[in-house]
């Protein structure tokens, strides 16, 4: 696939801007690459390692290193399945091998239809609500078989196209303070580059791109994690 | 008065509505904490945190005005907050970052001013979208407010914080791989010595790396004063622990509770708290401290929650994640799942951890297949011991970091607890417990 487009290249550029190191922004550069194309490929990794000053290999190196990281597509979306021991004690590989049986794949593979990719994960830190499942990494907990049917028949059908972005899209909220604070701080490590002229918050380079700051749609009232924190005082309604 | 009477420190607000707005955080005396600290010098800030005496909450325990105390006299120096939690069965973090992202950020921001830092990185963990969504949300508000960036409320003190996304790797937990990471790197942990980022860190530049829940504790510290804090608790442990409560029990979940105050017993079976075991069955073992801590059994359930209390009984606090099994739980499949993480989680730069892990792995799996011999015991132990020599608590290290250790403590445990349970899979050739097999997908080799 492709090297960032001109808008991601300027976002890219912001954010090597806050780091006194631009291989610093390495990581949050991938991120963007990954929510450009759903993956990383050969062609951004090098672009990436253009603007951070480094081999492609090195960008390779550090990827490869992460599991968020795909250098293959997968598909729009990454089901990943906790199965560590709080999920474990609670039913995890039976709704893992329930999974496996409804979308007809064993983790890591992709349904033919390129929607789904299964994945047999790691803690994902919603143990309160165990056993639990993310997709593109946002949380579902107490799930059982019914309700991963009904989680996989409400993404076929984009019902939860406003709380879940494709694959690849991390964090839909964006920084609208540009160098000038960093400018005040880093003071001994050099501060950003003189040159560097930050993107005007509001503009878009490319029609339809999301402007800087919180991106349309995004509702950061999504009921995904809050049972973890519901329990403080008692059991919470499962979500 | 009873164990949950404490003021809860950190997790007070989490239920308000829209708890991660300025809003909701400014009704509640949000940044008053900073306010307070910026009319002290950083030198006054830094001795109200030695007396208040805040144990890391990340895992370690160690105390965070002594390693503030550490930093080497150089320029610039850095502050790193360690959001990264992936300890299996420890969501108390993510908790704090979603819900009260103000909190942290005040938190590090009165860190950051009393060890005279230049700049500010909230590593937060990859899988934590919401919670980056949040934390950058509030960061925006913040700075709009007059909270971060230049001249802050006005005191003419300047400091910028970035909130950097992880992308999924247990090991940046560790702080030097974190830093490493923070870098652009693979989140390989540094040799030591030196020991500490403080001496050498972030580019080389002198660095405090400090736990999400650690900092969140700072406001109230500043406002309540040190002395408060240190009053709640006893011996090192002071100020309030959360917990995070998962496993065979009725209401799982975070509860933040004082140090020293509760037991295992309150936790687990406290009806405001854990609620009892599921369907009232009896408890057989339960994890004190995340999946590296050493095991205990029903007779420790009276051990008090604080971090000198649970190390007296051959193990740890770590981060405070309590995970409980009951009479129904396969210990050798539960020590598979834990050793299977690790290994899986080894950055691979150690031989004993990246080899031994594996092998601890396959020779479990094995025998919760039917695959086991008699002989399986003794290897799995011998095993360990190269991995951690003398398999003993705390553990002997052979590795750059503690997460090669961190292998043993699971199965060596089940082993000494439950020797009849693994000897009852070999001889009987299955799993005793239901269901018998896990899925194919995971029981390849």
């Amino acid at each position: 696939m492709a090297r960032l487009t001109p808008h991601n290249e300027q976002r890219a550029r912001d954010l090597i801007a806050v780091y006194p190191h631009p291989r610093s922004a390495l990581i949050p550069l991938l991120h963007l690459l990954q929510e450009q194309d759903g993956y990383l490929s050969a062609d951004g990794m090098e672009h990436v390692g253009e603007l951070v000053g480094l081999e492609a290999a090195e960008v390779r190196g550090t990827a490869s290193f992460y599991d968020m990281f795909h250098t293959e597509p997968v598909g729009k979306y990454l089901v990943a399945v906790c199965t560590n021991i709080a999920c474990l004690l609670q039913g995890a590989y039976e709704l893992l091998g329930h999974a496996e049986e409804r979308l007809g794949v064993a983790p890591g593979g992709t349904t033919p239809d390129g929607l789904f990719t299964l994945e047999d994960s790691e803690c994902l830190a919603l143990c309160g609500n165990a056993p639990c499942l993310t997709v593109n990494w946002r949380f579902f907990g107490d799930v059982d078989r019914e309700r991963f049917d009904e989680i996989v028949r409400r993404l076929a059908a984009g019902e939860l196209d406003g709380e879940i972005p494709p694959h690849g899209t991390l964090a839909r909220v964006r920084r609208t303070v540009g160098v000038p604070a960093a400018g005040a701080s880093v003071h001994g490590a050099g501060g950003p580059d003189p040159a560097y002229v930050p993107a005007p918050p509001a503009e878009s380079a490319e029609p339809g791109a999301p402007a800087d700051g919180v991106a349309d749609g995004v509702d950061l009232d999504t009921h995904a994690t809050t049972p973890a924190v519901a329990s403080l005082d008692g059991p919470g309604e499962p979500s | 008065m009873t164990v949950t009477d404490a003021p809860r420190i950190v997790t007070r607000r989490l239920r308000r509505p829209q708890s991660w707005t300025l809003a909701s955080y400014l009704e509640d005396g949000g940044y008053d904490g900073l306010r307070k600290a910026l009319s002290m010098s950083p030198e006054e800030v830094h001795d109200a945190v030695n007396v208040a005496n805040i144990l890391g909450r990340g895992g370690a325990g160690f105390e965070a005005g002594r390693k503030w105390g550490m930093l080497a006299k150089s320029t610039p120096v850095y502050l790193a907050i360690n959001g990264d939690e992936s300890e299996p069965a420890t969501f108390k973090d993510h908790a704090l970052i979603e819900a009260d992202p103000h909190q942290l950020i005040e938190g590090a921001l009165i860190c950051a001013y009393a060890v005279r830092a230049d700049q500010v990185f909230l590593y937060v963990r990859g899988e934590f979208p919401l919670g980056i969504e949040r934390l950058q949300a509030a960061l925006n508000e913040a700075y709009a407010y007059g909270a971060v960036g230049r001249d802050i409320l006005g005191s003419g003190w300047s400091i910028d914080i970035v909130v950097h996304p992880g992308a999924g790797a247990y090991i940046c937990g560790e702080e030097t791989a974190l830093l490493e990471s923070l870098e652009g790197k693979r989140g390989y942990p540094r040799i030591k010595p030196p020991y500490f980022p403080a001496a050498v860190g972030l580019y080389g530049a002198p660095t405090i790396v400090n736990n999400v829940e650690t900092v969140s504790n700072l406001p109230w510290v500043m406002l309540n004063g040190a002395a408060a804090f240190a009053a709640l608790g006893e011996g090192r442990s002071k100020g309030t622990k959360v917990l995070a409560l998962s496993g065979h029990v009725k209401r799982p979940g975070n509860y933040e509770l004082e140090f020293a105050k509760a037991s295992f017993r309150d936790l687990i079976y406290d009806p405001a708290l854990g609620g009892g075991i599921r369907e009232d069955r009896e408890l057989k073992a339960f994890i004190p401290g995340g999946a590296s801590s050493p095991w205990l059994g029903p007779e420790r359930l009276d051990v008090l929650l604080a971090n000198e209390k649970i190390a007296e009984v051959g193990t740890m606090a770590g981060s405070g994640a309590v995970t409980v099994m009951d009479e129904d739980t396969c210990v050798v499949r539960a020590a598979w799942r834990i050793v299977r993480f690790f290994h899986r989680e080894s950055c691979g730069q150690c031989t004993p951890c990246r080899e031994g892990g594996g092998w601890v792995e396959k020779i479990l799996q094995r025998i919760e297949n039917g695959q086991g011999r008699e002989t399986d015991l003794e290897l799995l132990l011998d095993v360990c011991d190269n991995i951690s020599p003398g398999v003993t608590w705390p553990p002997a290290q052979t590795t750059i970091c503690v997460l090669g250790p961190s292998i043993p403590p699971a199965p060596a445990a089940a082993i000494t607890m439950f020797r009849d349970e693994f000897l009852i899979h070999i001889r009987e050739g299955r799993c005793p417990f239901p269901p018998d097999r896990l899925p194919r997908s995971v029981t390849r080799v």
